[in-house]
């Protein structure tokens, strides 16, 4: 990751005509999906110092709070297990629901294998950063490479700057005191909308299922063990899929729309790119539905 | 259960979970429908984990005054194209100052 950005400072590449563009690829396209990456990594990273001290309030040491947010590495799990040692609930459901709750990630790297297009070695390490954050700051960029570039800075500064305010939290936890004092409870779902918001506003189909999943999971949540509703509200995805058809022709102009102008902006590397991951089959696909954001995405990211 | 092997197992759990979706086979994404279904579950997914930490606590609906507010503002924030860490302190700041003012 670190030698992206790198390649865009890279002197005189960017004017020095189009023949040496395959060498070096354009400084421009990059920098956004890696300047979102950061803004989400450090912002949510630093939350880390809540889930630290709510895990030694409730009960777990602070190797335990460090071993969770180290190997797990996916908060609203971290969360959901400590909520039930905290409550002295079974372990054993307490488990299963953390580990249902981790269940989506499986559908994020569903989503993202396309795009990361990782094997071996690195798809080991990769799959360990399939995580909300990760998926929506690589989802909402306007192509592959955005995507790729915003993931791993995402995952980089994210993962440090989770584990060390883990690790903060967990050690303060007795001087922290309620971390509600700060408004650091507001970050989780700030966070979230803030990344949403682009897709949210984009499309009828986005709407409607946003719309769908928040009730059926506050419906959900006095019936069902916390992580359920949320799991759940994947049905919500279906409403989605239902469109009528003049949706989907609304939603496909919007991409091409934006996709024209992303390319134009960028050069032609990027459309170059985009041709060629025609051959892979998802690439096309990824491009046309990450295009429909990417314009918004750099308005309500850029930090 | 001991806690030490509920966070071992969880952390296995949830990382077979992540490498699970990297590794299936990406022809099921073939079909346009599956692949429109993976496309909109991260906005059905996310949208129910806001509502869920904007309105639940555990299994208990609440309505908490200073949580709605900094929501409410990012929410404002986010109409007005506030950059990103922009909309994060004020929702922060806006929950933060009202805890404050009200005790």
């Amino acid at each position: 990751m670190t030698a992206r950005p790198g390649h865009r400072t890279s002197p005189g590449t960017a004017t020095s005509g189009p023949g040496r563009g395959e060498g070096s690829p354009p400084p421009a396209s990059v920098r956004p999906a890696v300047r979102d990456g950061l803004g989400v990594g450090i912002s949510v990273g630093v939350s880390g110092l809540a889930f630290g001290a709510a895990a030694v309030t409730a009960g777990l040491s602070v190797a335990q709070a460090c071993v969770l947010s180290l190997l797990a590495f996916t908060g609203a799990s971290q969360f959901a297990l400590i909520g039930v040692v905290g409550g002295g609930g079974n372990l054993v459901a307490g488990t299963l629901g953390a580990v249902l709750l981790g269940a989506r990630n499986g559908l994020y790297g569903l989503r993202l294998a396309g795009m990361l297009r990782v094997r071996g070695w690195r798809r080991l390490l990769s799959a360990h950063v399939v995580i909300d954050e990760t998926t929506a700051v690589a989802t909402g960029q306007p192509d592959d490479r955005s995507a790729r570039a915003g993931f791993y800075t995402t995952a980089v500064s994210l993962y440090l700057a989770w584990n060390l305010s883990t690790l903060a939290g967990a050690v303060g936890a007795a001087r922290i005191g309620d971390p509600r004092t700060f408004g650091l409870d507001v970050l989780g779902p700030a966070v979230f909308l803030a990344l949403l918001w682009p897709r949210l506003t984009a499309g009828r189909a986005e709407a409607r299922v946003a719309v769908a999943a928040a009730v059926l999971a506050i419906a959900a949540t006095p019936l069902l063990p916390p992580g359920v509703p949320v799991m759940l509200a994947a049905v919500a995805a279906l409403a989605g899929l239902r469109a009528p058809a003049r949706d989907r022709t609304a939603d496909g102009t919007t991409g091409g729309t934006t996709g024209e102008m992303v390319g134009g902006a960028a050069g032609g590397e990027t459309a170059a790119e985009t041709a060629g991951d025609a051959s892979t089959g998802s690439g096309t696909g990824d491009a046309e539905a990450a295009g429909g954001t990417a314009g918004e995405g750099r308005k309500g990211l850029g930090a | 259960m001991n806690t030490w092997i509920a966070v071992l197992a969880t952390a296995a759990g949830c990382y077979a979970l992540k490498l699970g979706g990297l590794v299936t086979p990406q022809r099921i994404l073939e079909d346009p429908r599956v692949r429109r279904f993976t496309e909109l579950v991260p906005v059905a997914l996310l949208t129910a984990l806001v509502a869920v930490q904007t309105f639940a606590a555990g299994r208990a609906l609440e309505l908490d005054a200073p949580r709605l507010a900094g929501l409410g503002a990012a929410v404002a924030a986010l109409l007005l194209r506030a950059p990103f860490l922009v909309v994060l302190v004020i929702a922060a700041g806006t929950a933060a100052l009202l805890r404050l003012l009200t005790g």
